[in-house]
């Protein structure tokens, strides 16, 4: 039986990106994944890259997480197509110019470049934005990432480090060793001195198999993608209230999302669009950006989101199991999940930490080992 | 709007048609839509303006129209179904606007998508489908081009051929995929239609007396434009010269609805591919969902009209408008009548089967997925960097992500990857994702007051 310093269960980018550094920072590392890397959320998310949507507290690893996305062709070895743009967070109305002002204001303590403007000042970055805009914030750094082209590039680098890679093994069962773990993932059986659970909104049964309970909440993510249209827009346009995402990618094609809800089933994986849901959406995208009237919409899908009770992450040791870690649940997570994962990373092999780590304690309940919130 | 049918019946084809009048008879209120601006489907579409030559297939037509316009059900063109829900939900957009009704059952009768196996030039301006042309044919009474050469396989072959020709145009050549023996050896199956068999010995007959050069066992190896119009090279080395190509390798039945609301499917590339499971009156594994027609499984026209009447009996059944003895005296007589139809088609629907080495030969530098410029060197170099599955190798080389969602490429994209992972069954099917069909933001997105936009409250800070 193959035995390995550290496996991680779970292959979105949060995954892929401690499994990487583990395996960098010279530890025999492998992945489990119940279906393909980088396929589940983080394969069909907005790949949005903005300061605009983050949670306040979490803008300095948003920060960190954007500039390993803009360099990613160095660390990660493989361009994964990111582009970096301003991006524009707007309102429509008072009550959302109000909402802008503040939240703008506690992001900008938290360290985002955002800046309040003009209409007019907005339309000059970006000249096609619709009429009632009230008011509109700037980053000068957002940006977006395909994020269906990412699972590749991981692929290709998780087998430069030598991780071993087992895809398509959902893990059934996990004992606990002496020293480690045993983990029952598909066909395989493995062993592991650290076990790292990543396995987003499947953390709750994952920690289950630990026999600690943690609720994740499942948010079901609605997108729209346009054929490809003429240049329609530059920059990433969010707005204040985080119900809009909206991009033009190099090829033309307009990405629509937000988070407007659709029907999903976490145990199956399979998700349902909601029709007045993605109308909704359409129709704020188009009133954001009207020339997207003239496009057609050529596909939508939805994809799983992990969320705590307190909405914020879990990154760090599992309390009271010696050697388990577990990372996910972060709030706009696709901006910061390199970084995130590169954090976890750092800490299990000894390394400094650069900024502090999300303890689960404060979320569990009626453990085993009496750990209550 | 909303209104809640007993039945919504989804294609106003020959299958479709009949499943309307056949409900409506049997006290189902039903409705029945399609996106053409009248009843016909392929086979029998309505011409746009009158012919000044009447043809078997339009006089057919047009008492299909008569018939259903006086048959009780309601009947909604011009509508273009986008979305339907478990239930169901239909939603649609038509000039009138966005539509929602709601149906406690659904028969789809969606016809099939044109195959055409890629080769060099396949995507050149003139090139179109076998099926497309009977398009321009019978709707628009409108020639591809002044010389065109006619290749692929199946009836429609020489049903175009000869179309063309009536219409006063010229038909450089025929290039026939299937040997002549295979056409000897469906004979017999196909004997047991004489009408259909006699209509198509008539398109035959055309050809020869026309002198239209027929090649058997032979293909289109290349398409090259040049200034006066296209050079067809058959897989021979033969050049021809012409201005236009009509080219089709058979039809697939139409599983975007299908898949969309998880009905399971099989192979069965007799019927032309991946077809849904049903049982012998077309009802699916989701309750209350139904398929009948060419988009169950190719097999024709005329199988398709009762396999419509057998699905509306089965729904009028299972509502309880009618009574079981009544149910098996009229199912067991249309029974009898689609074995016999079914024979025929079968035959003609087994000369176009797909091939598992259909895109074997293919070169790297050949377009496979057309809307978004993927070719087959692609496709292989992301299967050797390990897309095991059709959904991992569309996300990695964005075959079968552009305006058509695969419907163009799907085929030859899965083919490809059977190669390497044990078949279709293996590869199985792209996720069915909506829209059904692609549906302009301007329909969807009326004008209404920012304020009316239903926006969730705001995420956390």
């Amino acid at each position: 039986m193959s035995r390995f310093d550290a496996i991680v269960v779970g292959g979105g980018i949060m995954g892929c990106t401690t499994a990487l550094w583990l395996a960098r920072g010279g530890m025999r590392t492998a992945l489990i994944e119940r279906d393909a890397i980088a396929r589940s959320a983080s394969g069909v998310n907005a790949g949005t890259l903005t300061l605009h949507m983050t949670r306040a507290a979490l803008v300095p690893y948003a920060l960190e997480g954007w500039r390993l996305w803009a360099a990613a062709a160095t660390w990660l070895g493989h361009d994964v197509g990111v582009v970096t743009t301003p991006g524009l967070c707007l309102a429509f109305t008072e009550a959302e110019a109000t909402l802008l002002e503040q939240r703008s204001a506690v992001r900008r303590e938290q360290g985002a470049p955002i800046d309040v403007i003009t209409p007019d000042r907005a339309r000059d970055i970006e000249p096609g934005l619709g009429g009632s805009l009230k008011l509109a914030a700037h980053s000068p750094i957002d940006g977006h990432v395909p994020a269906y082209l990412t699972g590749l590039a991981y692929k290709r680098a998780l087998a430069e480090a030598d991780c071993t890679l087992l895809e398509r093994q959902p893990v059934t069962a996990i004992d606990r060793l002496a020293e480690g773990f045993r983990v029952h993932a598909g066909k395989a059986v493995v062993e592991t001195k650290r076990l790292v659970l990543a396995s987003g909104v499947w953390l709750e049964p994952l920690l289950a198999l630990l026999n600690l309970s943690l609720p994740i909440k499942t948010l079901i993510n609605q997108l729209v993608v346009l054929e490809r249209l003429p240049p329609v827009m530059r920059t990433v346009i969010t707005i204040a209230s985080g119900l809009l995402s909206l991009k033009q990618f190099t090829n033309g094609t307009v990405l629509i999302g937000g988070g407007w809800q659709g029907k999903g089933d976490r145990e199956t994986g399979e998700t349902t669009i909601i029709p007045e849901n993605l109308i909704g959406n359409v129709q704020l995208a188009a009133h954001a950006v009207p020339a997207l009237r003239g496009g057609r919409i050529l596909r939508s899908w939805a994809g799983f989101e992990a969320e705590t009770a307190d909405a914020m992450p879990i990154v760090g040791p599992v309390p009271g199991i010696a050697n388990a870690y577990v990372i996910g649940s972060v709030h706009s997570g696709y901006t910061s999940a390199p970084f995130m994962g590169r954090l976890l990373a750092d800490h299990m092999l000894g390394r400094d930490a650069v900024m502090p780590l999300f303890p689960m304690d404060r979320l569990l309940i009626g453990t085993e080992q009496g750990v209550v919130a | 709007m909303s209104r809640r049918f007993d039945l919504a019946v989804i294609g106003a084809g020959p299958a479709g048609a009949h499943a309307a009048m056949a409900a409506a008879e049997a006290g189902v209120d039903c409705i029945v839509l399609d996106e053409a601006e009248a009843a016909g489907g392929q086979v029998y579409r309505a011409p746009v303006a009158k012919p000044s030559k009447l043809k078997s297939e339009t006089v057919e037509g047009d008492r299909l129209r008569a018939d259903l316009r006086y048959s009780g059900a309601r009947l909604a063109f011009g509508r273009r179904v986008w979305l339907i829900e478990r239930g169901f939900v239909i939603h649609a957009v038509s000039q009138g606007g966005r539509e929602r009704l709601e149906a406690e059952k659904l028969i789809l009768a969606t016809g099939t998508t044109e195959r055409v196996i890629p080769f060099p030039g396949w995507t050149t301006p003139g090139v179109i489908g076998l099926a497309a042309t009977t398009i321009l044919l019978k709707s628009q009474a409108t020639l591809p081009g002044r010389r065109t050469l006619v290749a692929g396989c199946g009836p429609l072959l020489t049903a175009v051929a000869a179309g063309i020709l009536d219409l006063g145009g010229e038909v450089v050549a025929v290039l026939d995929r299937a040997p002549r023996s295979r056409w000897l050896k469906a004979l017999p199956r196909l004997a047991s239609h004489p009408d259909l068999l006699g209509r198509g010995i008539g398109w035959w007959a055309k050809l020869l007396r026309a002198r239209v050069p027929v090649l058997h066992d032979s293909d289109i190896g290349e398409v090259t434009a040049v200034d006066d119009g296209l050079v067809v090279k058959t897989k021979g080395g033969e050049p021809f010269a012409c201005d236009a190509v009509a080219v089709g390798h058979g039809l697939t039945p139409s599983t975007d609805i299908t898949r969309l609301l998880g009905v399971g499917h099989r192979f069965a590339p007799e019927l032309g591919g991946w077809v849904p499971e049903q049982d012998a009156f077309g009802r699916t594994n989701v309750d209350g969902l139904l398929v009948c027609g060419d988009g169950a499984g190719v097999r024709g026209a005329a199988a398709a009209a009762l396999a419509g009447r057998l699905a509306a009996l089965a729904v009028a059944r299972d509502l309880g408008r009618i009574d079981q003895a009544r149910f098996e005296a009229e199912a067991s007589a249309i029974q009898a009548a689609l074995t016999k139809a079914g024979r025929f088609g079968g035959a003609m629907a087994a000369m176009t089967a797909p091939r598992a080495d259909d895109v074997f030969g293919l070169a790297p530098d050949t377009i496979v997925c057309r809307c978004e410029d993927v070719n087959r060197g692609q496709i292989e170099r992301a299967i050797e960097d390990g897309a095991d599955t059709i959904d991992q190798l569309k996300a990695w080389t964005r075959a079968g992500m552009g305006p058509c969602q695969g419907r163009m490429c799907g085929e030859a994209v899965a083919g490809l990857l059977a190669r390497h992972v044990g078949g279709r069954e293996t590869v199985g099917l792209w996720t069915g994702r909506p829209p059904l069909r692609p549906v302009a933001v301007a329909d969807l997105a009326v004008d209404i007051a920012y304020e009316n936009i239903p926006i969730p409250k705001a995420a956390p800070l």
